[in-house]
């Protein structure tokens, strides 16, 4: 186990700079999710820290030695990866004694070392099957077991779960945040699903073009977002969002579209006027005369909430209730948003303008 | 429901006649769009060789109708000795010019794999031997191997090396090695374009995989490249060893067979038997005799094509 530093990390393809310098500072045993849309660069940071890209400038450290020209193998890493990259024409026990071999490990060593991984998956009764033998969570379980027989100081996984459909996603999301419980390895975990980010981390990293956009736990961005790029990308469904004016006469309001006066809890000082851009989730809308009215256009009920899109001057918004209301399209509803809950940006550079 | 469908089916059944049930019968479909195929292959490709093997049992010559002689001719041919230099010929020319054609084709495989500039054309470039026509090459090597405007021997006099030209395709030893050059020169584009199609399809990830779990360069090769390239290797290596061992054209263009039968291929001396002599039926017994290699040449490979257990599905075992 080890902490890992990414200080200022760049890289380049050609002329083409896809990182613009990232820091992540990763604590020892801590499980952190780089997250972001595709294109962000997250995988490449992955791949930096693994080893298999090179670094164009900043420095990578693992523990306390700088990595950026240490071999791939002397890292001390394991990473799985999105399409398992399992070796087709070796059992599952070969798959995960295959490192140990390579380091002249003895037979006895290897098997006792792939034994124990195995107990720990349950891959116990598969260990002489070939992967083709195996199901996608069969084979994603093997590809960990890859990992954890190495013992490494720091696994990395690459998308892992992208390729088995949703209900085992949702399994063995659970299975790795467990394993990592137990074995309290670091690791950072790269996805696109914020889902996974937000059940899985000690520490989300939102990327987005090559930048960091925000770091912290799952519920400091939730609660918390620096920008409204994170506001939107995190959370399902994600968070409405209404143009519009501060306005501040004795108290504070905001005006959206069309003229629709929302509640605002405290205005940032001297904005009077001032464009922004308001944000709330759908969750946190409640149904109070005094709320803004607004135009039901679909309800979409799915057992244990119901999403209701309706038009709040003019603009569509979509609310969460756990309440089953009776709805149907074309109802005039008064929705308001919880003031204490509400989230304000600026409009041209999206950051966070209430505390 | 079931009690009512059943009795009612039943009657209907009964009224088919044959006919109309071999019209719906899907073997009998299939037996006749398979009819094409089998006819093509039975008169182009069956009949001759029962033909030629027929022939090896009577002593038919040109302009002269056959009478079955029964093993006469194979009789004949195991007191020949050239019968059997050309074995021995055609075993030696097989066995070192594709085991050279496989590790020289290997080596270009795995260059033109790599990431270098002018890909394309190198992977073009690399096909050329194989689109010259064969007797165009043949010839080209014919020039370049003649006893007295070689190149080669030309290069090395002035290079200093040697003071009289190499006779090379009039010495035994020296024959033998140029047309199993020339050979290996025009086959190496088929096994190193067919393996590179194989070393496309082995995903980059596992190489990755290899290289964090602490595989050198060549250990990526012996455990990840190499097994998972052998079901290419047993196809492209029977259809070469296939085509060597039948090989004809080279030979006949740049020797016929000679220095005193050095370079003589079973095809060639076949040929030389049946058509130049005129003797049919002995050159259709040393064409017949390659069979029984031919058969073993594919048996190897049959096994060595079994799929591995690795790329069946399903199965627990």
């Amino acid at each position: 186990m080890s902490s890992v530093q990414i200080r200022d990390v760049r890289k380049s393809f050609g002329n083409f700079e896809v990182l613009h310098g990232v820091t992540v500072p990763i604590e020892d045993g801590q499980f952190v999710v780089l997250v972001g849309p595709s294109g962000c660069g997250k995988s490449t940071l992955l791949r930096m820290l693994a080893g298999l890209e090179n670094i164009t400038s900043g420095t990578i450290s693992i523990g306390d030695r700088v990595v950026n020209n240490v071999q791939p193998k002397e890292r001390d890493i394991a990473m799985v990866f999105q399409n398992y990259a399992l070796y087709p024409h070796m059992t599952v026990a070969d798959n995960m004694g295959f490192s140990l071999k390579l380091r002249n490990a003895g037979a006895d060593e290897i098997n006792k070392r792939v034994k124990r991984a195995a107990e720990i998956l349950a891959l116990g009764p598969l260990l002489d099957r070939y992967p083709r033998q195996l199901s996608g969570g069969q084979r994603q379980r093997v590809a960990m077991g890859r990992a954890i027989v190495r013992d490494p100081q720091v696994f990395l996984f690459d998308e892992p779960l992208s390729n088995l459909d949703a209900k085992l996603r949702v399994a063995m999301r659970t299975e790795i945040k467990e394993l990592h419980q137990r074995l309290k390895t670091t690791t950072v975990y790269v996805t696109h699903d914020q889902i996974e980010a937000m059940t899985m981390a000690d520490k989300i990293v939102v990327m987005h073009d090559g930048i960091v956009e925000q770091m912290g736990t799952p519920l400091e961005l939730y609660d918390k977002p620096d920008n409204q790029f994170v506001a939107g990308f995190i959370g399902s469904p994600a968070m409405n969002f209404l143009k519009g004016h501060v306005r501040v006469n004795g108290v504070a309001t905001f005006e959206g579209p069309n003229g629709v006066k929302l509640p605002l809890k405290t205005a940032p000082a001297a904005s009077d006027g001032r464009p922004a851009v308001y944000g709330v989730r759908p969750e946190h809308f409640t149904i109070a005369d005094d709320g803004a009215e607004a135009e039901i256009v679909v309800v979409e009920p799915t057992g244990s909430e119901t999403q209701v899109f309706a038009k709040i001057g003019g603009e569509q918004v979509v609310a969460v209730f756990r309440e089953r209301h009776q709805f149907n399209p074309g109802d005039k509803i008064r929705l308001k948003p919880e003031p204490s809950l509400v989230h304000l940006f600026d409009e041209t550079t999206g950051k966070r303008l209430n505390s | 429901m079931a009690d009512v469908a059943i009795p009612r089916a039943k009657p209907q059944m009964s009224e088919d006649t044959a006919w109309t049930r071999l019209k719906h019968n899907r073997n009998w479909l299939g037996f006749w769009f398979m009819v094409p195929a089998m006819a093509f292959l039975i008169f182009f490709l069956a009949y001759p060789l029962g033909l030629g093997i027929w022939l090896s049992f009577t002593d038919t010559r040109i302009g002269r109708v056959g009478h079955f002689v029964g093993t006469e001719n194979y009789e004949w041919l195991w007191d020949d000795s050239i019968f059997w230099l050309s074995v021995f010929n055609t075993l030696l020319y097989t066995t070192v010019a594709s085991a050279i054609k496989f590790a020289v084709g290997l080596y270009l495989a795995l260059l033109l794999n790599e990431n270098m500039p002018f890909k394309a054309m190198l992977r073009a470039m690399v096909l050329i031997p194989f689109i010259v026509p064969t007797v165009l090459s043949a010839l080209a090597f014919w020039w370049i191997f003649d006893s007295q405007f070689s190149i080669i021997s030309w290069s090395l006099k002035h290079l200093g090396l040697i003071n009289q030209n190499i006779n090379f395709l009039g010495d035994t030893t020296w024959a033998r090695i140029c047309v199993i050059f020339a050979n290996i020169w025009r086959g190496v584009p088929f096994v190193a374009i067919t393996l590179l199609a194989g070393l496309q399809t082995v995903s980059p990830s596992l190489y990755e995989a290899a290289t964090l779990d602490g595989a050198t360069r060549w250990q990526n090769f012996r455990f990840i490249t190499y097994p998972l390239l052998t079901p290419i290797i047993a196809v492209v290596m029977t259809f070469s060893v296939l085509f060597t061992f039948t090989d004809f054209q080279l030979i006949w263009a740049m020797t016929r067979g000679g220095p005193v039968n050095a370079t003589h291929l079973m095809a060639t001396l076949s040929y030389q038997r049946a058509i130049i002599a005129g003797q049919l039926g002995e050159g259709a017994a040393i064409s017949s005799a390659m069979i029984p290699f031919l058969l073993a040449a594919i048996m190897v490979s049959w096994f060595g094509l079994q799929r591995r257990k690795w790329q069946q599905g399903e199965s627990n075992d």
